[in-house]
């Protein structure tokens, strides 16, 4: 079981999610820089957080454009299992793997916090471990999070079931007071029709040791082990 | 070569933060105004043949989310 981790220019947290696949899930995991043309042989490849090409246009619109996107559309259309975290998600919707687009938050600020999630489906790769309506407390960091898709579109999702996760309280209620960025339907991860691309804005590797406040991000990586297994 | 310039906005009825903020700004400074959109411009310089369209539609903006006019400089 081989991961890959998407490094772009001014990508961020591609050394944590390496950390937590190679130290603590003890997985084979690589680097691939941005330049890179294939992506055969890895299992997964994870898109991380960052700002790649320092959001240059819009968040992940520049990323989109590079030889390494093209190769995950590639890797992606094969059937392989892709993951984007929070730039990583923008870059998704910005190549078209994922519906919808990230606008800024609606309070035009950068929000950093331990959001809760309501986990929508427990039968996908990245969710097995978790129970359906579980409550997930993994953190944002984002700036451009606020999830949009027109409603024609938000239907035919809901219809489909690609709605993974969505931001609500504590208690797993989808509340307005729960969105933090004014995303749509509180959506905060999402699928591909196909069931084999995942984008969400929470950082589950911020979240994958006691030590750092939460553990619950491991659902997440464990569930996508146990996928692959 | 001939200059260009990209005038892009938020889609018309996508919400806008920032073109909200700058719309009541407006308004408590007296003016009448509405429907204020805050966007970008690129400009550039391409050959005179070039269907600038064409670039601006796939590598510029997102349809989804974005609209825009293009200008002869």
């Amino acid at each position: 079981m081989k991961f890959a981790v998407c490094v772009f220019p001014g990508s961020n947290c591609d050394y944590d999610t390496y950390y937590i696949l190679r130290d603590v899930l003890e997985k084979e995991v690589e680097f691939v820089d941005y330049s890179t043309k294939n992506l055969n042989g890895f299992d997964c490849v994870i898109l991380p957080g960052g700002f790649s090409y320092g959001d240059y246009l819009r968040p992940g619109a520049l990323a989109s454009k590079s030889p390494l996107a093209e190769a995950v559309v590639e890797f992606a259309n094969k059937g392989g299992l892709v993951l984007g975290i929070c730039n990583g998600f923008q870059i998704l919707t910005e190549l078209g793997l994922l519906p919808g687009a990230l606008l800024p938050n609606m309070n035009m600020r950068f929000i950093c916090k331990d959001v809760y999630l309501k986990v929508e489906r427990n039968d996908t790769p990245i969710t097995l471990k978790a129970q359906k309506g579980e409550v997930l407390k993994i953190p944002i960091a984002h700036h451009d999070g606020r999830y949009y898709v027109e409603d024609s579109e938000l239907k035919l999702m809901e219809e489909r079931g690609q709605i993974i996760f969505r931001y609500s309280d504590e208690e797993g209620k989808i509340t307005q007071e729960a969105n933090p960025n004014g995303s749509v339907s509180n959506i905060a991860g999402v699928m591909n029709k196909e069931g084999n691309v995942f984008g969400l804005m929470p950082h589950p590797e911020r979240a994958s040791e006691d030590i750092l406040g939460s553990h619950d991000g491991l659902i997440l990586w464990n569930s996508i082990v146990s996928y692959l297994s | 070569m001939k200059k260009v310039r990209v005038l892009i906005l938020p889609k018309e009825g996508l919400l806008d933060p920032q073109g909200r903020a700058v719309e009541e700004m407006l308004k408590d400074n007296g003016f009448k105004v509405e429907n204020v959109r805050v966007g970008k411009v690129v400009e550039m310089e391409v050959e005179d043949n070039q269907d600038v369209s064409s670039i601006v539609d796939k590598y510029i903006i997102n349809p989804l989310i974005e609209e825009y006019e293009i200008e002869e400089v």
